[in-house]
This record gives structure tokens, sequence and C-alpha cells, in this order.
């Protein structure tokens, strides 16, 4: 298997919305280098007949009566937020300025 | 004391559940400092609920067989207004609003929580070593680990500071850890117990159950947290066995059992495979069949679970974003991705970044048919292998782990080996069956504790209690007591 670049693993961080130190970078591109290559083992016995299994359960879309229940009081949901305002979440920007 | 004997002597009016509270709160008190097993200890709340069960007994109301009896909750449970972590810094100090089901069924069944123990960063690990709050130690030797990531539950048991535990398992996160402390631990079927309240690993393999120093007192407790809830849409809506009913029965004979060839050989301890053979031998003179089997998949198991596993990690853990609920790193100058990337490097530790890393490689376009898609197949494979396996017997049987518990810090910086601590527990999760570990003794090299696990097919968990009660009999019997009774003073 191709091994982890430094660059590939700076930009899935990215993806991830992990920053990574230069430190981190070092330890985590060779370490992930021997559990990529461990776990590419799972290649050696599948083949195109086998069906992929997602869950232990079989089943699917469990459905339940559309009925309005207890829910948490604006002031409950907003207990823990790092920030609030006018009983909302209050985020960074998310559109960078003009 | 055992969880049966404490609620028999409340309910006899011997002592009080204030009683049994407060002489737990004096061990914690006493020993914790050692162990680090409790994040958090809920005292106050504790000794409420231990107090309205005594009212209601001496009101003469009918109570279940637990009411009173103490029990340890994994910090991974949420539980209304106590701090719920889950081992990391990114949910410092986040009190949950609501319960979770395992957590209101505990309180419906009057059982009194003493707080919340230690784990694995988001429970992953096989050490309580990647703890943001520290290591919590092995009671046998706290030098040594006391297994993860349910490490605060497994010695919150083996240390006496609690009866009985909660605990999850997603690779062998409970049995683990039981097999490493000389206690009793259960990951029952997939959707045997409520995941709603449980802070996601990975959804399709996490599963909770009891710890406890008997087989008895495990069913009793896995009896009061188990059944269908609506609330997660993954648990199975059947009748659930008797599970305190087979841990009593005690008759195996004729039960057909299997030893899987593959859980053996190189990396497995002399002294743990001595322990095993020599439960074997018990149960074969206790009138149960032993054949040997092979599941040639099992080989596979840890490569598919180490993409499954963080594939599913990656994709949870986004919720992790420091927008509604726990830390938020800002400089205020930033934008949301920036601040998203500051506070999840702050939050997270390595493990946590290492798993979510490597999930996310392997759902990434250009590498999900080789990584993930390929497990996902494997997956299949090992399902099938026990489906195989169970059409010849009623259960199998292994080591829980192949080593006794190593010493903190000897792995932490070398993932692979921590993994492999996993190699016997993993198969199980993936194909959703259910398993448990048992005490069978003291390995030769180190005189540290050994499990054999039991693994018993979809909804049969009561299987595994009727294998463990017999064995735990045949061999508490040899010993003159519970095996925990030979650990040391702490």
């Amino acid at each position: 298997m191709s091994k982890l670049s430094r660059d590939e693993l700076r930009s899935i961080a990215d993806l991830a919305r992990i920053a990574l130190t230069e430190a981190e970078l070092d330890q985590f591109s060779s370490q992930l280098d021997v559990i990529l290559d461990s776990v590419a083992k799972v290649q050696e016995i599948v083949n195109d007949e086998i069906k992929p299994m997602s869950h232990a359960l079989d089943i699917n879309n469990v459905f339940r009566a559309d009925v309005v229940g207890n829910s948490l009081s604006a002031t409950d949901a907003l207990a823990a937020a790092p920030a609030s305002e006018d009983d909302r979440f209050r985020v960074p920007r998310i559109l960078e300025e003009e | 004391m055992t969880a049966v004997d404490l609620a028999a002597g409340i309910k006899k009016k011997e002592f009080s559940a204030v009683d049994v509270a407060k002489a737990h709160f004096d061990q914690i008190a006493a020993v914790d400092k050692k162990l680090n097993a409790f994040l958090f200890i809920d005292e106050d709340g504790a000794m409420a609920q231990a107090a309205n069960v005594d009212k209601k007994l001496a009101s003469g109301e009918f109570l279940g067989p637990l009411a009173g009896v103490p029990v340890a909750v994994k910090d991974i449970f949420t539980q209304k207004d106590i701090p719920t972590t889950c081992g990391s810094r990114i949910l410092e100090n986040w009190r949950p609003p609501y319960d979770s089901t395992v957590v209101s069924r505990m309180k419906n069944a009057d059982m009194v929580l003493l707080g919340k123990v230690n784990m694995d960063e988001f429970a992953m690990g096989s050490s309580t070593e990647t703890s943001a709050y520290g290591p919590t130690t092995n009671p046998w030797d706290t030098s040594r680990i006391p297994g993860g990531s349910s490490g605060g539950s497994s010695a919150a048991v083996a240390g006496f500071l609690a009866p009985l535990a909660v605990g999850t398992d997603t690779g062998g996160s409970i049995r683990q850890p039981a097999a490493v402390t000389g206690t009793v631990g259960v990951k029952p079927t997939y959707g045997g117990i409520s995941r709603y309240g449980i802070v996601a690993l990975a959804s399709s393999l996490d599963q909770a159950g009891p710890f406890a120093r008997t087989v008895l007192d495990a069913a009793l407790l896995h009896q009061a947290i188990a059944g269908y809830d609506p609330l997660d849409s993954t648990s199975i809506n059947q009748p659930i066995p008797d599970f305190v009913a087979a841990a009593k029965h005690k008759d195996i004979a004729g039960m057909k059992l299997g030893i899987v060839k593959e859980f053996a050989g190189e990396g497995y301890q002399a002294g743990v495979l001595n322990r095993f053979n020599e439960a074997v031998a018990i149960l074969r003179n206790l009138g149960a069949e032993i054949v040997e089997l092979s599941c040639p998949s099992f080989t596979y198991a840890l490569a598919a679970y180490y993409l499954i596993q963080p594939s599913e990690c990656s994709s949870n853990l986004a919720r992790f974003d420091g927008m509604r609920y726990g830390l938020r790193v800002d400089d205020g100058d930033s934008s949301v991705e920036q601040v998203m990337a500051a506070t999840r490097a702050a939050g997270f530790g390595p493990e946590v970044k290492r798993r979510i890393i490597i999930g996310t490689y392997a759902l990434s376009s250009g590498y999900y048919d080789a990584y993930y898609g390929s497990a996902q197949k494997v997956r299949r494979l090992i399902a099938d292998d026990f489906n195989a396996a169970f059409s010849q017997v009623d259960a199998l049987i292994s080591p829980t782990s192949p080593i006794t518990a190593f010493k903190i810090g000897e792995k932490l910086n070398d993932p692979m080996a921590m993994y492999l601590n996993d190699i016997c527990t993993i198969p199980v999760n993936l194909a959703g069956v259910g398993g448990m570990s048992v005490p069978i003794g003291l390995a030769d090299e180190d005189n540290l504790p050994a499990g054999m696990q039991i693994m018993a097919p979809v909804m049969c968990d009561d299987r595994m209690y009727r294998v463990a009660g017999a064995l735990e009999s045949a061999l508490v019997s040899s010993w003159g007591g519970l095996l925990l009774d030979k650990a040391p003073r702490l």
C-alpha cells in the first residue's frame, strides 16, 4: 500500500477539522503507516461475491407514530452552549467577509 | 458482599440502604486515590436515593431485586445534571440535560448511583490510559492497567468501591477489563440494551452491559437494564431471555461448546492458556461436550475492526464541533472552520485524533472500496463463520484477553500492540452476538487474573449465563471463595 505522505495527512486532518501540530504530523505519519499496512490485510480474502455488511441487525427504516412528545426548553438546550444570544446558539462567522 | 447479599440485607433491614451507600463512599475515600476510578462522586444524589429506598421499605412498598444496591456508571452514559466527560477534555464540565435509558432504568430499579467512572477517551483504548483525567489502576497491582475502555468500571468493582458497574463494549471494552481484574463482564447481543444516551463511538458495534463480582449479580443488573426501547431504533423488539434463571441453573450437561481454533498461538500468554485449558476440562467434567472448530475469517477481524470502528467514530465525533455544547476554542477573529479545528485540536487526545484521521482516510473517495468496503465484506464473512459455528454448537469459548494486565505506559505509544488486546473479543462485536468474560484463575507467570470468554448467538445471552454460572460454581468451590478474595488489600 502507498504510504501516507505528510501532505496527504495534513489534508485529511483538515477534512476532519483537526489542527495538527508539526510534532503530531511527524508522530502520526509513522504510526498511521503501520496501522494502514496492517489493516490493508482485509483485501486479502474479499471478492466481488461477498455482500458487504454494515450492521449487525438486518433492519431498515424503523418508523414510529409522529406524535408530539416532551422536548427540552430553549433554556435547557442552551444551558451548555459555549455562547448564546436571544434563545439561539451564537456561532463564529460562517461566511467570509466581503 | 455481593449485590444479592446487599439487596437481601437491605430488604430484611439488617442494614439500611444508607449504611450500604455510606460504606461504599468510605471505601472510595480510602482507596480511590490509588485507583483513580471515579471522575465524579455524587454523594448527595446517592445518599438521597438510598434514603428514599429505606423510606419506601419502611412504608412496606414492594421493591425490585436490586433496590438499594450501589452501582458505578461509566462516564459515557448521560445522567441528568451529572458531569459526563467521556474521558475527554472536549466535554469537561458538560452536564447533560437528560438521562440515558440505562441510567433511568437503574434509577427505576431503585439502585443507588454512586457516580461516574473513568474510561479511555471516547472509549478508544484497552487500558484507560487515554483518559484526559489520568489512568485508572488495577486493584490487583496498581502499577498495571485495569483494562479498557471501561477500566473505571472494572477497577471500581474489583476494588470493592461498588458491587456493580455499567460499561460499554465496542470491541472488548467490557470483557477485557473484566478479564484482567478478575470480575464478570457481559457484552449483550447488539440491540439487547438501549444505546439511547450513550455517547456514540461506533454505532453499529457499541453495546452497554454489566460488571459484577459474580455471574448472578451480572445477570440481575443485565435483566434490570435490558429490553426494547423505542428511543433506540436499533433496539431489538423481542422479549428478553431470563438471565437470572440461567445464571442459577448450574447444569450444563449435554450442552455443546466450541473452541475456536484461531484463538490460540503466537501472542497468547502461557499462563492464560493453562487456566483456559483447565476451565475447559471443568466444563467437560460438568457434562458439556467440547468440540474444536474453525472460523477462518476471525484472523482478519482485527484489521476489519480497525477500519470500521474508526470510520464510524470519525463520523460520530464530527458532532463535537464546539458550537452547541462542550469546549470552544475561539480567539474571536476566526472562521467557524478554524474554530472547529482549534477546538478539536485542543479537546481531543492523540488516540482520538489518530482514529478520526484513519476513519476519514478509509472513507475518503479513492480509498473507500479498498478499505471500508473490504472491511464490511470481512464483517460478513465473520458473521457467516459465527452462524456456521452456532449451527454446530450451543456456545463458543475462548480466552477473553490473550494476556494479563500489562504495566501502565508499556503499550501507550504502540497503537498496534494495544489493539492486539482485543483479538478474541472483536469478532463478537462485528457479528453482533453476545459475549461475556468470567474469571478462571491467576496466570502462573504473574499471579494476575485471566478470563474465559463465552459467546452465544443473537438474543441467546441466557446460554452464556448458564455456562458461566456452572463454571463459576465449580471454580469457586475449588478456590474456597471468589477469585477476588485472593486480591491484595489496597
